[in-house]
């Protein structure tokens, strides 16, 4: 699903934010990415996204090889993924139906499958009743549990998360990660950057933890 | 089981339905804010009426005008002593002339009864004993004459004459005429050109600034892996719809104001004893305006898009 081969990756002659990073994320695993905040969590979500390219080493994503991936065709890259920001990114003027139906109103889904699609990734996140409220109307909480609805609304097989309970409080925490684990159980890949060790802690999957850069532990904890 | 080679009706199909999905939403946006975009729009609208009514007045100028022949004509005002035959005599002798196309004979008769119509003056000119205007030869020379210097050469031929007082060219006026409507439509358009980039700019800059305050939905928009053309579409159709309600604008401006001249206008030829009536935008060229206008609005909105655009990428 997702490798990376010896990647390096240095913003604007600061110190490498990423140097000489490999793993592999299997195709329906779930993993967690962790350590202190300018460790590279975020770089390595970025770079599978393509929203940054790496300094040296290479990044596959879905089989293709990023490092010749020309511009152009980004946007087919990200319509097959679904990312989840810390900061949910929702698009304030627009109703929470519309705000999910944006990546299917992209690839051109016709009206009719996109109410369908909306209306049952909103129920998967509980929050059907909402779909005409507009974000600023929302707890954040529900909140990010829109920008998780939007981010599966296209049924992709890659989820990134990039500190999705950054904001939240435990209990609601504990119930995006529970939303997450679903996902895995039918199929979708997830890696998640999370800072929180003692909630990653209590879920057992991979862990793969970054310190200044460097990849200095990956395994499953507790065992 | 067979993969169906056409695309799957859960996708709406090609160029239309995208194009429709980001006419149907740049409309909705300006629905939505209705006071900045009619600012936007008059300024538009008032931008494209200035130039298409100039336009119209020059047409209404040139139809007016194109009865007119383009002739030189000289007069001859003859010495108060030539006699009607010795007048008559020199016409004959004028019109054996290879220059002279045309000479008529205006006798001081026939000269007092014109001015006595044309001016009002008709009580006072018959307290006059006699009557003070000469004979007059009006010469049209010859159209192989054309050039000014030509024809200023027979005026000095003329005036040599010993019957003649007075020789005066009348040339210039509908020459002048058509210069002066020359000098005008060259000034139209330069003017027109102007008032075109200044609705680029407009368009342009309100286009950009909407790119700036739409920035996070950009980037969202990007992140969930919108391509540029769709990210692009919106932008130009807002522009194209600026300018047809600026046109529309545009078009109701002149309309109106060619109503409020129409009454003047019809009085003044009536004074001219003329049957001349203003005409508005024909079918052409109010066409024309419209697709002036979007245009315009299309190409400043790409202008700003292009340069913006492509700046704002997810980070």
């Amino acid at each position: 699903m997702i490798q990376f081969e010896n990647v390096s990756k240095r913003y604007n002659r600061s110190q490498d934010a990423l140097s000489n990073v490999s793993f592999h994320l299997d195709q329906g695993e779930m993993a967690f990415l962790t350590g202190h905040s300018g460790a590279g969590k975020s770089t390595i979500l970025k770079l599978t996204a393509l929203i940054e390219r790496p300094s040296a080493g290479q990044v596959i994503v879905n089989q293709q090889n990023l490092n010749r991936y020309p511009r152009r065709k980004i946007p087919e890259l990200r319509r097959t993924l679904g990312i989840i920001f810390q900061d949910p990114k929702l698009i304030r003027e627009r109703r929470v139906f519309d705000n999910v139906a944006l990546p299917l109103v992209i690839s051109s889904y016709h009206p009719r499958e996109i109410a369908r699609r909306v209306r049952a990734a909103l129920d998967k996140v509980g929050l059907l009743h909402k779909e005409k409220s507009f974000p600023d109307e929302l707890s954040g909480g529900e909140q990010q549990r829109i920008g998780i609805a939007r981010a599966v609304v296209n049924k992709p097989n890659l989820l990134l998360a990039d500190e999705p309970t950054g904001n939240l409080d435990p209990n609601l925490s504990a119930e995006i990660m529970r939303l997450f684990e679903q996902f895995n159980q039918v199929g979708v890949a997830l890696l998640i950057a999370s800072h929180d060790l003692s909630l990653i802690a209590s879920l057992r999957h991979r862990i793969i933890t970054l310190d200044q850069g460097k990849l200095i532990n990956d395994g499953l904890r507790g065992e | 089981m067979a993969k169906p080679k056409k695309q799957s009706p859960q996708f709406i199909n090609g160029f239309l339905a995208k194009h429709g999905q980001a006419f149907f939403f740049s409309l909705g946006k300006l629905w939505r804010q209705p006071l900045a975009n009619i600012m936007t729009i008059a300024v538009i609208g008032i931008a494209l009426a200035l130039p298409a009514t100039l336009f119209i007045l020059l047409k209404n100028v040139q139809n007016l005008s194109q009865g007119w022949h383009d002739q030189a004509q000289i007069s001859l005002f003859l010495n108060q002593d030539v006699s009607s035959d010795q007048a008559h005599s020199l016409k004959q002798q004028l019109q054996s002339n290879n220059n002279i196309a045309q000479v008529i004979y205006i006798s001081p008769e026939q000269g007092l009864k014109q001015f006595e119509k044309q001016s009002g003056f008709g009580n006072v000119l018959q307290q006059l004993n006699n009557n003070p205007l000469p004979g007059v030869l009006e010469v049209v020379p010859a159209s192989a004459l054309n050039s000014p210097i030509e024809i200023q050469a027979l005026v000095e031929q003329l005036k040599q004459l010993p019957e003649v007082d007075v020789a005066k060219l009348d040339m210039g006026w509908v020459k002048r005429l058509f210069g002066i409507i020359n000098l005008a439509q060259n000034a139209v358009w330069g003017l027109a050109l102007l008032l075109a980039v200044a609705v680029i700019l407009i368009v342009g800059n309100t286009i950009r600034l909407s790119i700036q305050n739409h920035k996070d939905e950009i980037e969202i928009t990007k992140l969930v892996g919108a391509t540029d053309a769709f990210v692009r579409r919106p932008f130009l159709y807002t522009g194209i719809l600026y300018g047809f309600f600026g046109a529309l604008i545009a078009y109701l401006l002149v309309g109106f104001l060619l109503v409020i001249l129409s009454n003047p206008i019809a009085n003044l030829s009536n004074l001219y004893q003329s049957d001349f009536v203003l005409s508005g935008f024909s079918l052409f060229s109010s066409e024309m305006l419209f697709m002036i206008g979007m245009g315009l609005g299309l190409f400043g909105a790409w202008l700003a898009v292009a340069r913006q655009l492509r700046k704002i990428e997810p980070s």
